[in-house]
């Protein structure tokens, strides 16, 4: 079994944004108008933003700008915060290591949001609405079973979402292995961010397999971790700048 | 057939029996007014989503978690003045058990209340049992708060069961069928036999026993519901204390309100008596003093590890954007502590010395005010501002503590004499006090998470309407429960005034003169 994770070189990131675009898409967020952004509501699964993330904080004058910027999907954490406090079991990690939240299931207590000491979880403080020809390009991808809503399905108010690093393609590739009847292969799949990075900064693949490419790059002397203090162990790891 | 007291059955029976008059159908029409206005709200909030409120990213907990750790912290004083007094066998709680633990009762379900506005799928409640998950704080909560509400039902009810028997057993030629249907059910058979007052004593002894763990259970858990987490300023190891002590502290404010309320209203001034209000009196100056140690020592320990994490979160409430809350927090407090100790310091002679008169005190607030507008608003005069600078100003901020000081200790006298109205001032300072502490506890911290920028809260209507509809439910709710319950327990009254009588009979024998000798050795003279 695959432990899924992923590699973010920031000396490659250019900060263009595009993994957030591909994940809106991909994972049906919906767009909220202005007066709502103001109060951050904004749901970005994949977000792309400073650091410091305190506009108070002095960063320097041109040239001299010691600004760094950041792109930040779910950590997918080996020791999660958020599951730990979900009081109605809503949020889990399943056997590949995916952080996973059932929207079905989630009561809106919003305490897993407020445990997240990286803030990716969002909540749905209205009903999703797709503006014009938006609405008529949803992804049609669905997780759902009985009790189970997941992925890219349409979200109701009131639950918490959050990335999954695409879980629908992951089910889609073990769906297209069973039915040519071999075994799943972990470079058979990666996330709507990763293949759409235009500058290659990302790499996805299996943690667990020696050779595979984020398993190399995270013994790289320029590999952090996000928040490694928070004892969360998250298995999306960085690379530094320089 | 149990036999009231006649001078009980005047103050406490008739009125119940008697139909509700203009005045509880006129607070009645208003606060179901004001809760009608709440439920719309309510609706507007369930249909169009949890956007209605002011909540945003990063605070997602807002002003409803704040209603709710205060309202149960509010009904802590049941547990402590009916569980604890009961069990230290004061005498004194009598006459005031059944207001303390009706407030817990009805503390509790409007904190639940609380809950349900603020997650987004009350509908899905019943998900907490069905998957609930052990390690949730969450959990434990709902937990506790269900164990603690029935459990203090069920103590509301023990303690309500022989005096509902004797509202059953004299009810008037021309009373209601509801009324007998009612008296009779809730009763349960009680007689009042010697066997059934033994099992009655046996079952309070132990409910008291029970409900003080879980009433405490209930204030830890809930601050664990933050101290869990990672978030900077709620990982506190004194947090579970700190709620629990803060919790005793607006119950006792709060009780302090209710009671004088309920005495006015009802006219229960023979029950509730100004010893009543001295003895929570040093409870509550107990509590405030144990508040303050809980918050200097909660605030000194951020202060001075200066974390790069904590510490933004203490400066936002020292001279920040909470600066408002957290001062406006403290003043109540020293407010309230200040007016319930230094008038019991006082000697009872002190109003010869003129300065300890209201009006002196008035005077003295009067010029603080205008001195204090003259400092923070801007100078009209060139010679105001030229006497601006640092040093005038620091010494007129003097000024102006020291003249309120001398306000209050001129108005000392005055709240000597009225002890209730006292009792009433500093318990509205606590229980708003108290609001405020929770709010400093919950937004500071959620503002300033981690990794998402930093944004501020503020209420909205829909926020602010279902607080006070919170607010007018339990006004309700104590509204019709006095008018069909008595607001004294008057088996307990009774059962005092026995005990009182049978005291009264008890001669204290003289030392013996063996003993004196020995005392007289010691250099005791007589």
């Amino acid at each position: 079994m695959p432990r899924w994770g992923m590699v973010i070189d920031l000396d490659k990131c250019v900060a263009c944004q595009g993994c957030s675009v591909a994940c809106r898409f991909e994972n049906n967020t919906p767009a909220v108008n202005p007066g709502e952004a103001v109060k951050g509501r904004a749901i970005r699964w994949n977000d792309v933003f400073q650091i410091p993330v305190d506009p108070a904080e002095n960063t320097g004058v041109y040239p001299n700008v010691t600004t760094r910027y950041i792109s930040r999907p779910c950590m997918h954490c080996e020791n999660p915060a958020c599951i730990k406090v979900c009081p109605v079991q809503a949020t889990y990690k399943d056997e590949e290591g995916l952080v996973r939240v059932n929207y079905q299931r989630c009561i809106g207590c919003r305490l897993c949001t407020v445990a997240c000491p990286y803030g990716v979880r969002y909540f749905n403080w209205y009903a999703p609405q797709w503006e014009g020809s938006l609405a008529e390009h949803l992804n049609p991808d669905r997780i759902e079973g009985a009790g189970d809503l997941e992925g890219p399905s349409i979200r109701p108010k009131g639950v918490v979402e959050k990335c999954t690093f695409c879980l629908q393609r992951l089910k889609k590739a073990h769906a297209q292995a069973d039915a040519e009847k071999r075994s799943f292969r972990a470079d058979e799949y990666i996330p709507a961010c990763v293949q759409t990075c235009p500058g290659k900064a990302r790499f996805f693949g299996d943690l667990d397999n020696p050779s595979s490419s984020v398993s190399q790059l995270q013994k790289s002397e320029r590999a952090f971790l996000l928040l490694e203090e928070a004892g969360t162990r998250p298995q999306v790891i960085y690379l530094r700048e320089g | 057939m149990l036999k009231a007291d006649p001078q009980d059955k005047a103050r406490l029976l008739d009125p119940i029996y008697a139909l509700p008059g203009k005045r509880f159908w006129l607070a009645a029409a208003i606060l179901l007014g004001i809760i009608g206005w709440g439920a719309i709200m309510y609706f507007r909030q369930l249909f169009y989503g949890l956007g209605e409120t002011g909540m945003d990213r990063p605070v997602y907990w807002g002003i409803y978690m704040v209603n709710f750790v205060f309202l149960i912290g509010v009904s802590m004083s049941g547990t402590l003045i009916s569980a604890a007094l009961q069990l230290t066998r004061a005498e004194w709680r009598r006459p005031i058990t059944r207001i303390a633990e009706s407030l817990t009762v009805f503390g509790l379900l409007v904190a639940s209340l609380q809950l349900l506005f603020d997650i987004g799928h009350p509908d899905r409640l019943a998900n907490i049992i069905i998957y609930g998950r052990l390690q949730s704080p969450l959990l434990w909560d709902a937990n506790s708060l269900t164990i603690y509400i029935l459990t203090s039902i069920f103590a509301l009810y023990l303690q309500l069961l022989p005096d509902i028997a004797l509202l059953r057993d004299n009810l008037p030629a021309n009373a209601q069928g509801w009324q007998k249907f009612l008296y009779t059910r809730l009763s349960l058979g009680w007689k009042g036999n010697l066997t059934q007052w033994k099992r009655l004593e046996k079952a309070i002894n132990t409910v008291s026993v029970l409900i003080i763990p879980i009433g405490v259970s209930l204030h830890t858990i809930t601050s664990w519901v933050f101290s869990t987490t990672l978030q900077p300023g709620w990982k506190s190891t004194i947090l579970g204390p700190y709620f629990v002590v803060g919790a005793i502290f607006s119950g006792i404010g709060m009780l302090f309100m209710v009671m004088t309320l309920v005495s006015q209203v009802l006219h229960l001034e023979k029950y509730i008596e100004e010893k009543h209000y001295h003895l929570l009196g040093w409870l509550f100056i107990v509590m405030s003093a144990l508040w303050f140690y809980f918050t200097y020592t909660e605030n000194l320990t951020l202060a001075a590890e200066q974390e790069s994490l904590e510490f933004p979160v203490l400066a936002s409430k020292l001279w920040g954007d909470f600066a408002l809350s957290f001062w406006g927090m403290v003043a109540l407090m020293v407010i309230a502590s200040f007016i319930m100790v230094v008038p019991k310091l006082l000697p009872s002679g002190i109003q010869k010395i003129f300065i300890f008169r209201p009006q002196f005190s008035a005077a003295s607030a009067g010029t603080a005010a205008v001195l204090g507008a003259i400092i923070l608003f801007p100078k009209l005069t060139p010679f105001q501002a030229d006497l601006s600078f640092p040093k005038t100003t620091t010494l007129a901020w003097v000024l102006v503590g020291l003249l309120l000081l001398s306000a209050g200790l001129s108005i000392s006298f005055w709240l000597k004499r009225h002890v209730a109205a006292t009792s009433v001032i500093a318990g509205a300072c606590v229980v708003f006090g108290m609001w405020l502490e929770r709010w400093n506890i919950i937004i500071p911290t959620i503002t300033q998470p981690r990794l998402i920028p930093y944004l501020n809260y503020q209420p909205t209507i829909v926020e602010i309407s279902l607080t006070v509809s919170s607010l007018a439910v339990l006004g309700l709710l104590f509204l019709i429960f006095f008018k069909l319950f008595p607001a004294v327990s008057i088996w307990e009254v009774n059962e005092g005034r026995v005990i009182d009588s049978a005291q009264s009979r008890i001669e204290i024998p003289a030392p013996k003169p063996i003993q004196t000798r020995s005392l007289r050795a010691r250099g005791y003279k007589r």
